[in-house]
């Protein structure tokens, strides 16, 4: 069974089709990116999937089920997000205690305490954070505790945006760490959404580069670690990407 | 080659409540008519070094440093309306996005014309050819249709290459450009640093690119000063980058993905490392 | 003492309490160091102090006449004078200061709450809800304040209660307008999307998320208002709409000394002072208060 599955997927913001015709499926287990430039529709994908874009047409699976428009409070323990600006993705008035417990408090988990002990220490944060507010952190911690956040519900899937491309290089490299051994730990299926192909290559399968809405092509990741892509636009983006420059091309 | 900028112990403090904070702390560096990266992670204290070239520190931050010499004149000790002079005309600088550099009531046509007539005197004609002769500088195709435009009708890619257009055509003699490009994607990127860098060497002028990227300073300049905590931890020749020393450096290299990634871990930055040293 | 300080201000809380304590009591220290908002702070406080205790501290009752003692100018005795029934006007400012008080209160528990919920929903929701919620605020923010106020005392009948009932229902369109303004900036942020993917409801959203980050801007305009009601409040006072005699309502006060402003000018005059006391007092506090809970303006200077 596939985690994630796309097809025909049309999707539209307001009057304007962003995604065009866009099939590609996600083995459970697997890590795939979906790279391209600004204005892609490459956040757009992810949106739909997890219900934040609810005007698309075609279809989308989770684990085998057909998704509905819009947020789904089942979908919620199978499938989370994270953000790109950890400035932005935490509520500025509340403790990372309250962040944390909030989506058990939802779904009326008990042993919350404990719960949320346990995702700040999955997510490498000490336990003097707990009660912290979000203003008191820099920005990898709140990546951390937006990881963490994701994470609450146990899900299977996380839908990443961007995850880094707000942090410092030195930070940027212990979230990827952290995502790597998360995925290793508890088997999750990732859906990286990036402009940033070297992210790619460490932390993925698979990647589906896109262009004005559309999959241009879809690799392996050893091909582009080879530049090994066969779409010149593909190409493309990989010598603007510091690649190097192959015979092929 | 004499120095175009010579900065001896600058100094850049903040007040907070727990007493004034040092964000740049003594730093000295000259620069001729070449091409310095400024490099360094958020809170290293580059862009506050690039801003206070300019004394564009707002208060309540305060400059101070024994010399500052601009050409000859040191700028520490002139007043704000003698700087006013200096901005725009002798030394320039480009921000990050475009979409807040731009005045978005004026078309780009006015706005480059402007920054000319600012601090020149220009006839009518020859200040519209001198606006579409700098637009066709930046590689804008139809330069008198784009000068008609306002700032939200043109791309990201144009609209710094717009500001770059008026950064460049009072001619100064040194341009700041604070990551100039990282609002912008990879493929305008490259262009757009094409440009700056052609247009740089043409004129003889000198260069300060401040950006995050190492790799693309690297690739930039010809000179490279490692930025943290305020101060300048290694300088070293764009070229003997990946030679560098010092563990800071080191680690910040080491800490970038490559596109052949097979590492399993990143390395992490020890920051007790070189802080003991 | 110390010790508790350091409890307060330690940067790594190990309980929701001390965090939220800690918290406040960075707002209060911040407050404090405010002098304007500390004078208004002062005067707010000898309101609460002087309409809690207003029996030990007026010398006379409120209502008592002496009609030997009519008009009397300010003395030893009466330090504000008398009025024309030869009550004592320093006693009656002091029991005023409850009938103030309570018009404040009530017109921020009914008005402010009301709303805040429907800016927070107008802003959360958006569309057709959006729409029929603002119009409903924008034919109330259409018509002038006092005279909507005197509409309702007049369908009502002259009274505290109503006179309360008609600020608090003009009082409200102005912090749903706020609130939703508010909303706006921060509907479409990440940490609202997350919460909405934690299959959140939207009446959680609103009640939890939503309306607390909305609550400092409302309190400042609400502070900031508290003269204008102060003020409307004396006004249907003053035009007899309001709290009916003997009550000592300041308006009232000032309405009834009108007739001797000219020879005994301190009928009128001293809670005419206790009005501008008072609302300058909020002013203040209002003031005091958007330094220290709106972090924009905070920046910006």
């Amino acid at each position: 069974m596939n985690a994630v599955e796309l097809e025909n997927v049309d999707i539209a913001y307001g009057p304007t089709r962003v995604v065009r015709d866009v099939s590609f499926a996600i083995a459970e287990g697997e890590s795939f990116a979906l790279v391209g430039e600004s204005g892609s529709g490459k956040s757009t994908i992810l949106k739909a999937i997890s219900g934040l874009a609810p005007d698309w047409v075609g279809t989308i699976r989770v684990l085998g089920k057909p998704r509905g428009h819009g947020p789904d409070r089942s979908l919620a323990k199978i499938c989370q997000m994270v953000f790109q600006d950890p400035y932005a993705s935490l509520h500025p008035r509340r403790t990372i205690d309250d962040v944390l417990a909030e989506p058990l408090a939802i779904h009326g988990i008990k042993e919350q305490r404990a719960k949320v002990e346990a995702a700040l220490a999955a997510v490498g944060l000490d336990r003097r954070f707990r009660f912290r507010y979000p203003h008191q952190l820099s920005g990898g911690q709140r990546q951390r505790v937006a990881i963490a956040r994701a994470l609450m519900l146990e899900p299977k899937i996380l839908l990443l945006d961007e995850p880094t491309s707000a942090l410092d290089v030195s930070v940027q490299a212990e979230i990827l760490n952290l995502l790597k051994k998360l995925r290793r730990e508890q088997g999750l299926t990732y859906l990286l959404v990036t402009h940033n192909l070297p992210v790619v290559s460490f932390l993925c399968d698979r990647l589906a580069v896109m262009r004005h809405g559309r999959i241009v092509e879809i690799a392996d990741v050893d091909a582009l670690k080879a530049g090994r892509l066969t779409e010149p636009y593909s190409l493309e983006l990989f010598q603007a990407s510091g690649g190097p420059i192959t015979a092929g091309a | 080659m004499t120095d175009l900028l010579s900065i001896r112990n600058l100094t850049v403090t903040f007040p907070t409540p727990r007493g004034p904070v040092d964000v740049v702390r003594g730093i000295s560096f000259s620069l001729g008519r070449e091409r310095l990266g400024i490099v360094g992670e958020s809170g290293s204290g580059k862009s506050m070094t690039g801003r206070s070239i300019l004394k564009l520190i707002r208060p309540p931050g305060r400059i101070s440093a024994d010399e500052m010499i601009f050409d000859g004149i040191d700028l520490i000790r002139r007043s704000e309306r003698q700087m006013r002079e200096i901005r725009g005309a002798r030394i320039s600088m480009i921000m990050q996005d475009p979409k807040f550099s731009l005045n978005p009531v004026m078309t780009i046509g006015e706005q480059i014309a402007e920054a000319l007539t600012t601090h020149n005197s220009v006839t009518r004609r020859d200040l519209r050819n001198r606006v579409l002769e700098m637009l066709h500088a930046v590689r804008i195709h139809e330069p008198a249709r784009v000068a008609g435009l306002y700032p939200h009708e043109v791309s990201g890619g144009m609209g710094q290459r717009v500001m770059i257009a008026m950064m460049l055509i009072p001619e100064p003699d040194l341009l700041i450009a604070d990551e100039p490009t990282s609002a912008l994607d990879v493929s305008v990127q490259a262009q757009v640093l094409d440009i700056i860098e052609e247009l740089v060497a043409g004129k003889g002028m000198g260069l300060i690119l401040i950006s995050h990227d190492l790799n693309l300073v690297a690739r930039y300049c010809d000179r490279i000063l490692v930025m943290n905590g305020g101060e300048i931890v290694e300088q070293c020749a764009a070229d003997a980058l990946h030679r560098a020393q010092h563990p800071y450096t080191r680690g910040l290299l080491a800490a970038i993905p490559r596109m052949d990634e097979d590492r399993e871990e990143l390395p992490v930055l020890d920051r007790s490392a070189w802080a003991a040293a | 003492m110390s010790a508790l300080h350091e409890w307060l201000l330690e940067e790594s809380p190990s309980s929701r309490t001390q965090a939220r304590l800690g918290r406040a009591w960075r707002i209060l220290s911040a407050l404090a160091r405010n002098p304007l908002a500390a004078i208004g702070a002062l005067i707010i406080i000898a309101l609460v102090v002087t309409a809690l205790f207003a029996p030990l501290i007026a010398p006379f009752s409120a209502v008592g006449q002496d009609l030997s003692n009519r008009l009397m100018p300010p003395s030893a005795e009466h330090w504000m004078g008398t009025d024309e029934l030869g009550r004592d006007i320093f006693s009656r400012v002091v029991y005023g200061s409850r009938i103030t008080l309570l018009i404040v209160a009530m017109v921020a528990v009914i008005s402010a709450p009301i709303g805040l919920l429907v800016g927070a929903i107008s802003g959360y929701a958006g569309g057709w809800t959006d729409r029929i919620l603002m119009g409903i605020t924008d034919i109330f923010l259409s018509m002038p304040k006092l005279i909507l106020a005197l509409a309702f005392v007049a369908a009502l009948g002259p009274g505290i209660e109503n006179a309360i009932i008609a600020i608090a229902i003009t009082a409200w369109p102005v912090y749903a307008r706020i609130a939703r303004a508010e909303t706006l900036t921060f509907r479409d942020a990440e940490f609202i999307a997350a919460i909405r993917l934690q299959g959140a409801s939207a009446t959680r959203i609103i009640l939890r998320h939503v309306l607390p980050l909305c609550a400092s801007s409302t309190i400042i305009r609400v502070t900031l208002d508290m003269a204008g009601i102060i003020l409307t409040a004396a006004g249907l006072g003053f035009l007899g709409l309001g709290a009916q005699p003997p009550l000592p309502e300041w308006g009232a006060m000032i309405s009834r000394g009108r007739n001797f402003i000219l020879d005994q000018w301190w009928v009128a005059t001293m809670p005419g002072f206790a009005i501008i006391a008072v609302s300058l007092g909020f002013c203040f506090l209002g003031d005091g208060l958007r330094d220290v809970l709106d972090p924009k303006q905070r920046e910006s200077r």
